[in-house]
């Protein structure tokens, strides 16, 4: 029998007609819409980014986080000290205890596929994109911080004060909780996160995992790669050669 | 059993609004002390991006545990049938009301944003257990409220036994919950057990007497009513056997994590070199919290002494805020293992630490002053106390 609307094609239009209305009501729209009618969010697609910790230099790293506190406007924070203050990617060092070995590794939200910190949320602030990507509603969120408490590698931030000088495509408030976005406002319009952007070899590659021509995938069916807590079974997003 | 006679306190002694004032300023010093926090943010607390939950969350919990504890009173009353238990029913369902109202207050004015409270009573996540506690305390003010109801209105009484074993499985239902919270969290090595929930259970039967205890012996001392030995002494010897337990399912949580190699470091942090944690652990919890208070219920030098009670009751809720704050804090301290068979060098894997700020522990000692208050006025405004608790009038038979 034929359907004379789908599933897809109401999504696409409410999501057009939601984000028309926000951008004229108020001219800034707050939450990130893709251009619903040529690049939906589905899940045919997963983004995953796999980090070669053996490539992976320190200097890279510390690109790494600095591109991404410029691209979201975080880490100048004034009156937070310590553990408070914000931290959406961070730079590790970890030695095997056997061998002695040393990799470096960037930390930040691995964007599981059964992330726990959208399981523990009582009010669906926290939530995942069709495609994989998880997000934190800033409109709802209570500033209860239980995702901080679920999440198996801390990749979360509480804004512990009053900021400033926002970017207009990353709203970000007091007492709300905050990750990385895997830079949701430029893969929908098909860029690379700016972390990934900024390492100048393949020591960092995004794309779509499920997508068999993409390179991401592609290098994972070729080299032994890991995820971090792999026993909890999250199946995350992100993933590691060379540890 | 004679007729119990309810009635209200007079409230209008010195002593009254003594202590109204008293309460009144703490729970001032707690609105003052919510402002500065939302206002500045919580950069001025000790909790950060690794502490997240911190001192109030430690009293939160406690009252909401205990809240839930309070409550037996009446519940072995009414579903186990006890009749001593009787006239002490109402007071128990006003007792576990108030606790949990002030748990709550706490627990919502520590959120990074309470002005959004309609947020999380419009917008539910089922798959969270948060969301569900929420749903569970609601619920358990209507529960307890309509219990109160078919015990205070004459023609209402035969249905108190049924609401009472609703308002019992309710309670059950709700620590579990609040145990869950801890329970659910698989990540962290300190928290990922199921014994998590019925220890809470316990916990709140020992936490939930002991404040009742407290309430029950200054009110009658206060307002010069008659209690009797033949009350007191069940309540106490009631209070042991839950610390007691209490300190059972602590040492099978401890044995079991200690069994599984992967929790041996969060075992070693907690009981042997964890520094504030395993102080607070051997000498608050476990001797201050659990073994003077057996002592003083059970040896013959103190027990039946009212004073004695009373002191280990406090010692009981001390000990309690400082087991929550074992778990709440050292939990969280404790790093979690990202990489088994590896050490982090850099960038994670220290202890956190926390230093509880003043506004911290007065939002917490608010809850505890809102819920004293509420009991303070309502007993003053409703029956809720028996004229009498004197031995011959609670049991007949009672044998000097």
């Amino acid at each position: 029998m034929e359907k004379t609307i789908n599933r897809r094609d109401f999504i696409k239009t409410t999501t057009a007609t939601t984000a028309g209305v926000a951008t004229l009501a108020t001219g800034i729209t707050l939450t990130t819409f893709v251009n619903a009618n040529e690049n939906p969010v589905t899940n045919e697609k997963r983004w995953g980014m796999l980090i070669d910790t053996n490539r992976l230099t320190e200097t890279d790293i510390d690109g790494m986080v600095g591109a991404c506190q410029k691209e979201h406007g975080w880490g100048s924070d004034k009156l937070s000290t310590g553990d408070q203050k914000a931290s959406w990617i961070k730079k590790l060092k970890v030695k095997d205890t056997a061998t002695g070995r040393i990799s470096n590794l960037a930390l930040m939200c691995q964007h599981c596929e059964e992330p726990p910190c959208v399981d523990v949320c009582p009010t669906n602030a926290s939530m995942k994109r069709e495609d994989g990507i998880v997000l934190v509603d800033k409109h709802l969120c209570i500033g209860c911080r239980y995702c901080m408490m679920a999440c198996p590698y801390e990749a979360r931030s509480f804004v512990h004060e009053e900021l400033t000088d926002q970017k207009e495509h990353m709203p970000r408030g007091k007492g709300t909780v905050e990750s990385c976005t895997m830079c949701v406002h430029k893969v929908d319009k098909g860029e690379q996160p700016a972390c990934v952007a900024s390492v100048n070899s393949d020591a960092v590659i995004f794309g779509d995992l499920y997508d068999s021509s993409s390179k991401i995938n592609q290098t994972l069916k070729k080299v032994q790669s890991t995820q971090i807590r792999a026993d909890l079974n999250l199946n995350t997003a992100v993933r590691y050669s060379g540890i | 059993m004679s007729i119990i006679r309810y009635e209200q306190t007079q409230g209008k002694s010195l002593g009254f609004y003594a202590l109204v004032a008293g309460l009144g300023a703490f729970i001032l010093a707690a609105l003052g002390s919510v402002y500065f926090m939302e206002h500045n943010g919580h950069h001025v607390t000790g909790m950060s991006n690794r502490i997240v939950w911190g001192m109030p969350h430690v009293f939160a919990l406690f009252l909401i545990v205990a809240a839930s504890g309070a409550l037996n009173i009446a519940s072995i009353a009414s579903v186990f049938n006890k009749k001593v238990y009787k006239p002490l029913s109402r007071l128990s369902g006003l007792v576990a009301l108030a606790l949990l109202a002030g748990g709550l207050m706490v627990l919502v004015l520590d959120l990074g944003r309470p002005d959004r409270l309609i947020v999380a009573m419009t917008e539910y996540n089922f798959n969270s257990i948060f969301a569900w506690n929420i749903i569970l305390y609601n619920g358990f003010f209507v529960i307890v409220g309509v219990y109160l109801w078919m015990m205070f209105e004459r023609r209402m009484n035969k249905y108190s036994r049924s609401v009472g074993i609703a308002a019992f499985t309710w309670r059950l239902i709700l620590t579990t919950g609040t145990g869950s919270i801890f329970g659910f969290l698989v990540a962290r090595q300190a928290y990922d057990a199921v014994i998590m929930a019925p220890m809470f259970v316990i916990m709140s039967f020992a936490f939930g007497l002991a404040f009742f205890i407290l309430v029950l012996m200054a009110s009658y001392k206060w307002t010069a009513r008659p209690l009797g030995d033949a009350t007191v002494n069940r309540l106490s010897n009631l209070l042991g056997v839950f610390v007691a337990a209490v300190l059972y399912f602590v040492a099978v949580y401890h044995l079991g994590n200690l069994y599984l190699a992967e929790n041996s470091g969060v075992e070693n942090f907690i009981l042997l070199d964890g520094g504030i944690y395993t102080k607070l652990f051997w000498y608050g919890q476990i001797i201050l919290g659990s073994l003077v208070p057996l002592a003083l219920l059970y040896s013959p030098a103190t027990k039946g002494n009212r004073s004695m009670l009373g002191l280990a009751s406090v010692l009981i809720i001390l000990g309690g805020l400082i087991q929550l704050y074992v778990i709440i804090i050292g939990g969280q301290a404790y790093p979690m293992e990202l990489f088994p068979g590896k050490e982090i060098l850099e960038g994670y894997g220290t202890i956190a630490s926390y230093t509880p700020t003043l506004p911290e522990l007065m939002l917490g000692l608010g809850g505890v002053a809102v819920a004293i208050i509420a009991i303070t006025y309502l007993v003053k405004f409703l029956p809720f106390l028996p004229e009498s608790l004197a031995d011959d009038v609670v049991d007949p038979h009672h044998k000097k």
